[in-house]
């Protein structure tokens, strides 16, 4: 049994060690937000926050995520944060199948709670490890500008 | 929304108090399904009103991003009059209620729905409107034609009202009119309208459900070996590895591959990869691009299948003043869908029932049907939302596989491709090596055009369509077949050519590659006659008021002809498919070591009457990047039999860090709806591949581009 801490709760799994967290979250938890993409951490669906910082779920495994907080897309709306981002996604109305939009958004998330006002250049550096086949990237930038101004104001 | 839900489970949970709904079976002869006071919550039902004014439309296409969930609503609502903040959408069951009138089945593609359904649904919402008002009237002792409708309400002109939610059991009694009036487009309130999706807010919390999120109690979760090419068998198999692995609970060999089953994705996946299988290829085993292309190539240089034969194009070669023959080439692709192909099934005695993202609901239920030997009705198709569909979700592999190990193992089985099986094992774009021939006269107009296609059939490979007597392949011939010039004598001849590959519809079909081969050959004939591409194509146009409307339009808002800061050059193609008009502007520069970088790209779209014109700009916008990762990226090669790619490292797709500015202008119309899922891919790679000659004069025939040639010396 390893014990993880996630969206603020400990959750006990019974798992391998070297299982990647993607699959514990998606398959022990039943948190399903969190999206398997290419399991090579290449296109960032499987973004998650270990102690705020993003990581690729898919490619870390639960040995390395137990003792830290672990936040989720079906977490992030608490923090101050994933309100603005998921405000802004709403407001733009980002998605298009929708797939990638949880990486998305926890890459944003983690760029914004870093730099509140990133620039064009920030958003391309925390950004392009997430991959969306919609075509999506010009709004999601909109959609961090949009996120950033509400953060900005609220400083 | 929340979550969907098929139809008969939301009437299941809503099933109290009056409500009035409304059906009929397509294609539409009327509306035939009489509303039948005992069962008024029929799942063959487009639409629901609850008597507390909820309107919920059922929505018989799957979505994949191309916004349907919001587009329907939008149609049923505008002739009912709704207001649109009390309306919901469900996803609808299998049903041949929902056949989309264009297929003459339920399966989303081909950029159809708003094209199929644009009068069904508004007859569906127009017929309730009167129902309603003949309700109203009938309460009120005054004649209906006193009364008017406005946002979910019945208003007569004495001011008086009356809310449709208090209105559904006194409808429900009415007969539903045959011949609804339909709304003249001046008045419409919703259609045109930029309008948010109602599929957003669960796409921000991770609530909304993919096929890949179905949780099924006591489900065993497969990864499978695929076969690598069509055919292939697996000679031998040792999977007493993949058996020792904790968590594996079955090994099952089916004839697409072999599938490990376990508790979980991972136990399965480390199963699946520590199996040990020798693979008989067959006639597969020596193909490689090689001989891919050399094969097309043949059957572009002897093409039998002739599409168009106008005039008389020898006499025309002879006479001409000018010749230009250019040879392009593109190759096979995958769509690479965010979400890897999965299906969830569950084979129980004589039923089967699935949790899928599929673009062929309704084919699935007679395809299941037969491999699990039960009767078509008793295969329930459940869908979900779909990671990505770009036609590869029409295919009905995974469903089969699902359907197969379930039934093998007795067990609920969630199947998931690896992102590598996924990728490799077939349903690919075609590859095409197509061969132009043109010669212009002394003014540099085109007077003679031959084009040779050498490319493998969709529609032989489809399983579910023919090659028409000509022999012509109609998605092989797409874009070159019809294409808008106006050229006195042409032949237009496809050969067909079969190397191997499992081919498959993909964004915008033949034209991701035929508009790509004719705007560039167009581009070369401009270049031939040493004239302006954009005022060529124009003056070859003067027929073709659609698409010379939007090859304006783009070139206007882009500054046709206006300075670019140094070492930015613009293209320009233009395109019809699926009944759209689009043109598209691209202004690109070019890197030290190559590499082209898409700076802006300006479309202009003539789409007819529009729903939603935000998702007109996003689809078009979303087409774009499409289109233009295959175009500096895109391509499954192949060696020894096996494909060499397998994941986003080897098969790159377009990032944040290279998207360029997208401006997408529609043309006002009142023509009737074109697709718009599909329209905005096919001029990219065109438009690019012009820039880059405009940049560096080296025409760039081949896909995706080889950077090596424009390296700066």
């Amino acid at each position: 049994m390893v014990t993880l801490n996630v969206n603020g709760k400990a959750k006990s799994v019974d798992a391998e060690a070297d299982t990647p967290l993607l699959w514990v979250l998606r398959e022990n938890l039943q948190l399903t937000g969190t999206k398997f993409g290419c399991g090579m951490a290449l296109c960032g669906a499987c973004t998650v926050h270990l102690d705020g910082k993003p990581v690729r779920s898919c490619s870390t495994p639960i040995s390395a995520a137990a003792g830290k907080k672990i936040t989720t897309i079906e977490g992030v709306g608490a923090t101050r944060t994933g309100k603005a981002v998921q405000a802004a996604w709403a407001k733009i109305d980002v998605p298009q199948c929708g797939y990638c939009q949880s990486g998305q958004i926890m890459s944003a998330c983690a760029l914004l709670a870093e730099k509140k006002a990133p620039t064009d250049g920030d958003i391309d550096g925390a950004m392009s490890g997430n991959i969306c086949r919609c075509g999506t990237y010009n709004e999601i930038r909109a959609a961090i500008k949009d996120a950033s101004v509400t953060l900005v104001k609220g400083a | 929304m929340d979550t969907l839900q098929t139809s008969r489970r939301g009437f299941l949970k809503s099933g109290t108090g009056a409500a009035l709904s409304i059906g009929f079976a397509l294609p539409l002869a009327g509306l035939s399904g009489r509303l039948d006071a005992a069962t008024p919550f029929s799942p063959n039902a487009f639409l629901r009103i609850g008597s507390d004014g909820q309107v919920t439309v059922i929505c018989g296409s799957a979505e994949m991003g191309q916004g349907v969930l919001t587009a329907i609503p939008m149609l049923v609502a505008e002739e009912l009059d709704a207001d649109w903040k009390t309306v919901r959408v469900e996803q609808a069951p299998v049903d041949k209620a929902y056949n989309n009138p264009m297929f003459q089945m339920q399966a989303t593609g081909g950029s159809t729905t708003v094209r199929a359904f644009w009068e069904p649904m508004r007859q569906a919402g127009a017929a309730a409107r009167e129902m309603l008002v003949a309700a109203a009237a009938a309460q009120w002792k005054v004649p209906a034609a006193e009364c008017r409708t406005e946002a979910g309400q019945v208003i007569h002109k004495s001011g008086k009202k009356l809310g449709y939610g208090t209105l559904t059991a006194a409808a429900a009694q009415l007969p539903v009119p045959a011949t609804p009036v339909l709304k003249d487009p001046k008045d419409f309130r919703i259609l045109g309208k930029r309008t948010r999706r109602l599929d957003t807010p669960g796409k921000l919390n991770g609530s909304a459900k993919y096929g890949i999120d179905a949780q099924v109690p006591g489900m065993l979760v497969a990864v499978m070996a695929r076969a690598p090419q069509p055919g292939a068998k697996p000679a031998k198999v040792d999977d007493s590895k993949a058996k020792a692995v904790k968590g594996v609970r079955q090994v099952i060999t089916i004839p697409s591959g072999v599938a490990v089953l376990a508790d979980g994705y991972w136990a399965a996946k480390k199963g699946r990869d520590a199996l040990a299988i020798d693979w008989d290829l067959g006639a597969a085993k020596d193909l490689s691009s090689a001989k891919v292309s050399a094969m097309l190539a043949e059957g572009a240089g002897e093409p039998d299948a002739v599409a168009v034969d106008l005039g008389n194009t020898k006499d025309a070669a002879a006479t001409g003043a000018k010749s230009v023959d250019a040879t392009y080439e593109a190759p096979y692709l995958a769509h690479a869908c965010m979400e890897p192909m999965n299906c969830t099934a569950w084979v129980q005695g004589d039923s089967v029932e699935i949790w899928v993202g599929t673009q062929s609901q309704g084919p699935n239920q007679g395809i299941l049907s037969q491999v699990a030997s039960v009767t078509p009705a008793k295969v329930k198709v459940n869908t979900l939302m779909l990671g990505g569909g770009f036609g590869r979700r029409f295919a009905p592999d995974f469903t089969i596989d699902a359907t197969l190990l379930s039934k093998i193992s007795g067990k609920p089985v969630k199947l998931i491709y690896s992102r590598e099986d996924d990728m490799a094992a077939g349903f690919f774009r075609p590859a095409s090596v197509t061969k132009f021939e043109a010669v212009l006269d002394s003014q540099g107009r085109p007077t003679m055009l031959k084009a040779g296609v050498g490319s493998p059939s969709i529609m032989a490979a489809s399983g579910f369509m023919k090659i028409p007597d000509n022999g012509v392949d109609t998605f092989a011939m797409e874009g070159i077949a019809d294409h808008p010039y106006d050229i006195a004598n042409q032949r237009l001849a496809y050969g067909r050519k079969e190397p191997g590959p499992q081919v498959w519809f993909w964004r915008s079909v033949g034209h991701s590659q035929n508009i790509f081969f004719i705007e560039s050959f167009i581009d070369e004939l401009a270049a031939a006659a040493r004239q302006d591409p954009y005022e060529y194509r124009r003056a070859l146009l003067g027929k073709q008021p659609r698409y010379r409307g939007v090859l304006e339009l783009a070139a206007q808002k882009a500054g046709w002809g206006s300075p670019l800061p140094a070492g930015v050059f613009r293209g320009i193609a233009v395109a019809q498919s699926f009944g759209s008009y689009v043109a598209e502007v691209a202004e690109v520069s070019i890197g030290a070591d190559g590499t082209p970088k898409v700076h802006r790209v300006v479309a202009a779209v003539d789409c007819g009457m529009t729903v939603n014109p935000m998702t007109i700009e996003r689809q078009i916008e979303g087409a774009i990047v499409y289109g233009l990762s295959a175009a500096l990226y895109g391509r499954i090669s192949f060696k020894d039999g096996r494909v060499e790619q397998g994941n986003f490292n080897d098969y790159p797709v377009l990032r944040m860090n290279e998207m360029p500015k997208v401006e997408v202008h529609i043309v006002p119309s009142t023509e009737k709806p074109g697709g718009i899922g599909e329209p905005g891919t096919p001029p990219i790679a065109p438009a690019v591949a012009n820039a880059i000659f405009a940049a560096t004069a080296k025409r760039l025939r081949s896909l995706p581009f080889d950077t090596a040639q424009l390296k700066k010396a």
